[in-house]
């Protein structure tokens, strides 16, 4: 293992974060932290992932879309960033695409995904 | 004036800080860095310290600079490199500097070789505009354009920005922050790039144009700051080891 990949397992390691498995196509909650002045307090993302890029070390990213009062939002996380609270499997979805950027152009009926009935938890490596 | 360094470039990654910012940090890794010579205002006329980074086998350094480095006690090195210091700031032979000879938040200077880019057009090495893509411009979009006027002055001005060859040369990136230290490793973590491609040599000096901070190490962050005189046997004894 090169220095930089060591240094990266070991941060990833150091921020400890939980993330579930979870891929493209499945319907996530994310709890973001919102700083309003002093304040700070949790905010909640739910939409359709649609995709997951830079795998699942540090540099690690996925988007999230949904339909926000007939307008389409995309927000992209970092997958291990500091700002984020949790993340939250709603909803399996079955897609035969790993970046699902065709629903940008689809609109209501045609923009659903099947939900994935046969779920199978990969036995380790989730956290990889 | 204080010493800089000599390092490694590793490479870039990204650190994640509490307040949920992302930290693009280039890492640079100390090798074996160690005094090799001094150069005093009596022998030389200036005063300075020659540093010698990262190992080399013995076999593949020439008599005269075996004669060199056995001089100083220390094992052969593969880059050497002279900064001036004031006389009070000059380290003794064969001490071994460490990471902490530079504070988390203070600004520095990075000096590199940069990546060569061979024979490059006007628009990629000056950041010239090119022709337009259509109203006549045939097969030469890329191109500079006019060089100058006409009969009068009736030639092209010497230092006319044009094509040619573009990188490998030494660049130094001024005012860079140091985001974190690692003495163990000897790593110093550079916010953003860092001029030189990875695995190559670059020099790291306190910032010219910024005032240093409090709480330096003079002369030098040194590896077993205990006594002056230990590092000096010590020293060759670890690069024989590693």
């Amino acid at each position: 293992m090169d220095l930089i990949a060591q240094l990266e397992a070991e941060q990833v390691a150091a921020l400890g974060k939980e993330i579930p498995d979870f891929k493209a196509g499945d319907t996530i909650r994310v709890g973001y932290k919102v700083t309003e002045g002093s304040r700070s307090r949790v905010q909640n993302y739910e939409g359709v992932c649609i995709s997951r890029k830079n795998g699942s070390g540090i540099a690690g990213s996925f988007t999230v879309r949904k339909i926000s009062f007939g307008e389409g939002v995309e927000r992209v996380f970092p997958l291990h960033s500091t700002n984020i609270d949790s993340i939250t499997v709603v909803r399996r979805g079955r897609v035969r695409r790993a970046k699902l950027y065709y629903l940008r152009s689809r609109r209501g009926k045609s923009a659903r995904i099947a939900e994935d009935s046969h779920y199978k938890p990969k036995s380790s490596g989730a956290e990889a | 004036m204080r010493s800089g360094i000599i390092a490694k470039k590793v490479g870039m990654t990204r650190l994640f800080m509490e307040d949920g910012k992302q930290i693009p940090v280039t890492v640079l890794q100390l090798d074996n860095l160690q005094v090799v010579a001094q150069r005093t205002a009596d022998k030389d006329g200036y005063t300075a310290v020659q540093l010698g980074a990262g190992t080399v086998k013995a076999k593949r350094v020439s008599q005269a600079m075996r004669g060199h480095f056995a001089a100083a006690k220390v094992e052969p090195k593969r880059k050497l490199a002279e900064f001036r210091v004031s006389e009070d700031n000059l380290i003794e032979v064969g001490a071994e500097i460490s990471a902490e000879h530079f504070l988390e938040g203070q600004k520095v200077d990075v000096a590199g070789t940069s990546i060569g880019k061979g024979f490059a057009g006007a628009m990629k090495r000056h950041n010239f505009g090119g022709l337009r893509a259509s109203h006549g411009v045939s097969i030469s979009h890329r191109s500079h354009g006019s060089t100058g006027q006409c009969q009068d002055p009736g030639k092209v001005f010497k230092g006319k920005k044009m094509a040619g060859h573009m990188g490998a040369v030494r660049v130094t990136t001024q005012n860079l922050e140091v985001v974190k230290t690692d003495a163990d490793r000897g790593l110093v973590f550079i916010k953003g790039a860092v001029p030189g491609s990875k695995g190559g040599w670059v020099t790291v000096k306190d910032a010219m144009k910024k005032k240093a901070p409090e709480g330096l190490p003079f002369p030098a962050g040194l590896k077993a700051a205990a006594a002056t005189e230990a590092p000096a046997e010590e020293a060759p004894a670890e690069g024989g080891e590693a």
